[in-house]
């Protein structure tokens, strides 16, 4: 992986006057301290806007239609489409699809190609750091098929265990399907040395870009796997609207996951044929919308630049780290502040207190912050814990905010004390 | 929310009453509650009328769920089986004394579920 060369750091101050939810109280005289981007992040006004426009001057089903509006809502969906395509450089537009999040990109997939590719005894390579989204899709698969799953585990320090890698992928796995970044751990793993290896071994990959595509530049020439999926409403877009990418040739190759209008090219009463690339995979009236609003939102990351995104969410997470650090009690999972691979996520349990209660308590302060096992329950067996709460940064975090949730932290301490 | 961790609670959650298992007891369940990770275990004795000689539980999880089961314990301590399948929610909402939200209710009533399928026997219990 590149170091991604540190520009100009963000303009902190304008870059919050973009998301007017950042001036909410959250109770009277309490500001809102936002860290829960990983869950979902907040919305620029610029993508607020273009969701209010489109209802208001241009509301109309996209693709068929004849009349003014429904060519202006064809224009701008599509519009999105292919500024999120140049957004993860993408080979063409044909390859990105709209779907509702990345847990449906990745359901696409495994019903999509892995029922007419996977068959009896063939084996699919998962991690333990992944999201349920990426691993019950591949479960039900499996299942079905009398396949298997091999695991790459995660070791004590959160790093995926890849001595075993040459090991599993000898045995000939059909798929090897990976998160980017841990959505607990922070960890951003080496997609493009896995893919790279997994494709000498004959597998294809997917990555489950979901905490990715937000948080850094993200490239599918340079990346080079095979499907890649993420989600909308976690990078300043609206909820509803996700995109699964694919090379063009397996996407060809696949069968259409869900039937309907607009996927068909011609329908006759007792069979079909389906329609080109990407509208193959895109059944029914679509998220217009939320479409449009996700094409706002990379223009408005792209306009910022994900490098020094990137970098001020390393910022961030180091001095999270290094504040958590020394909060008597505190346990942090994930690799530590000084690996280079880590995202805007800290994970964490405070001694004696479950993390519900030190969310429920930090809210008093303001401050949001997740619990639980934020979709990653293998991953907690793993560290055999039942649930940590998680503080996540975004382009709007600063330093204040962090010391204010520090400083709440030792609040919640001497409560259960 | 801010009652929700009032003097009570937090009393019964760093000193929780009848906490522990019982060796031998008449009646052992235990359930969690997978989405927090919250896990309650309750143990009984009871004597020939069926009435509650001792009660214990153990596990772990939020304030919320222990303080409950701590509260939920010395309630029940010489009542009949037959007047613990009465227990309602709210009578669990009654000795907290707080208002829940959905999520943090399901807390509050872990203890209540293991208590009652406990009673019931796991057979004829039915969720209500």
């Amino acid at each position: 992986m590149e170091t991604p060369t540190t520009t100009v750091p963000l303009d902190s101050n304008k870059i919050r006057a973009d998301f007017p939810i950042l001036q909410r109280e959250v109770r009277a005289g309490i500001p809102l301290v936002y860290l829960d981007s990983a869950a979902t992040s907040q919305k620029p006004s610029s993508v607020i806007k273009v969701l209010d426009d489109y209802y208001r001057f241009y509301n109309a089903n996209v693709h068929r239609g004849i009349h003014t509006l429904a060519e202006e809502a064809t224009a701008e969906y599509e519009g999105a489409r292919k500024r999120i395509s140049q957004f993860i450089n993408a080979n063409s537009q044909r390859e990105t699809i709209f779907t509702r999040n990345a847990t449906e990109a990745i359901n696409i997939v495994a019903q999509g190609w892995g029922r007419a590719n996977v068959c009896e005894g063939d084996i699919v390579v998962l991690t333990e750091m992944e999201h349920h989204s990426n691993l019950v899709p591949w479960q039900m698969l499996v299942a079905e098929k009398d396949a298997h799953i091999e695991i790459i585990p995660v070791t004590e320090e959160g790093l995926l265990d890849l001595s075993v890698l040459g090991e599993i992928l000898s045995r000939g796995p059909k798929m090897v399907s990976l998160t980017h970044m841990s959505n607990v751990l922070g960890t951003i793993n080496p997609v493009a040395e896995i893919a790279s290896l997994a494709h000498e071994a004959g597998a294809l990959v997917l990555v489950d870009g979901a905490q990715s595509v937000p948080h850094l530049p993200v490239d599918m020439q340079a990346l080079d796997v095979d499907f890649y999926a993420f989600s909308g409403h976690k990078m300043c877009g609206p909820t509803g609207i996700g995109v699964l990418w694919g090379r063009e040739a397996l996407l060809d190759a696949m069968p259409p996951f869900m039937g309907g209008g607009d996927m068909i090219k011609r329908v006759y009463l007792r069979e079909f044929a389906p329609n080109d690339l990407p509208y193959k995979f895109e059944a029914g009236t679509p998220a217009i919308a939320q479409g449009i609003g996700l094409g706002a939102a990379v223009d408005y990351l792209a306009s910022i630049n994900m490098i020094p995104i990137h970098a001020h969410e390393k910022d961030l997470i180091r001095y999270a780290l290094e504040r958590l650090v020394e909060v008597p009690g505190v346990k942090i999972y994930g690799p530590p502040a000084e690996y280079e691979w880590r995202g805007g996520v800290a994970a964490f349990t405070l001694s004696g207190v479950h993390a519900h209660d030190i969310a429920q308590v930090l809210d008093r302060y303001g401050i949001a912050v997740r619990a639980g096992h934020h979709c990653a329950m293998p991953l907690h067996d793993r560290f055999n814990i039942v649930a940590t709460a998680r503080a996540s940064f975004y382009l709007y975090n600063i330093a204040e905010e962090i010391d204010q949730f520090i400083s709440s932290l030792y609040e919640v301490k001497s409560l259960f004390s | 929310m801010d009652d929700m961790y009032q003097e009570l609670i937090l009393d019964h959650y760093k000193n929780p009453r009848h906490q522990g298992t019982l060796d031998p007891a008449d009646i052992t369940y235990e359930d969690d509650n997978p989405l927090c990770g919250d896990r309650i275990r309750i143990d009984i004795l009871t004597n020939d009328d069926e009435e509650v000689v001792e009660a214990a539980f153990s596990g772990h999880g939020c304030a919320i769920s222990q303080a409950s089961a701590s509260m939920l314990m010395e309630e029940i301590q010489g009542k009949s089986l037959d007047a613990i399948k009465q227990l309602k929610n709210e009578d669990i909402m009654d000795m907290l004394g707080i208002e829940l939200g959905p999520v943090r209710m399901k807390c509050a009533l872990l203890s209540l579920k293991v208590l009652k399928v406990g009673a019931y026997g796991v057979q004829e219990w039915v969720d209500e």
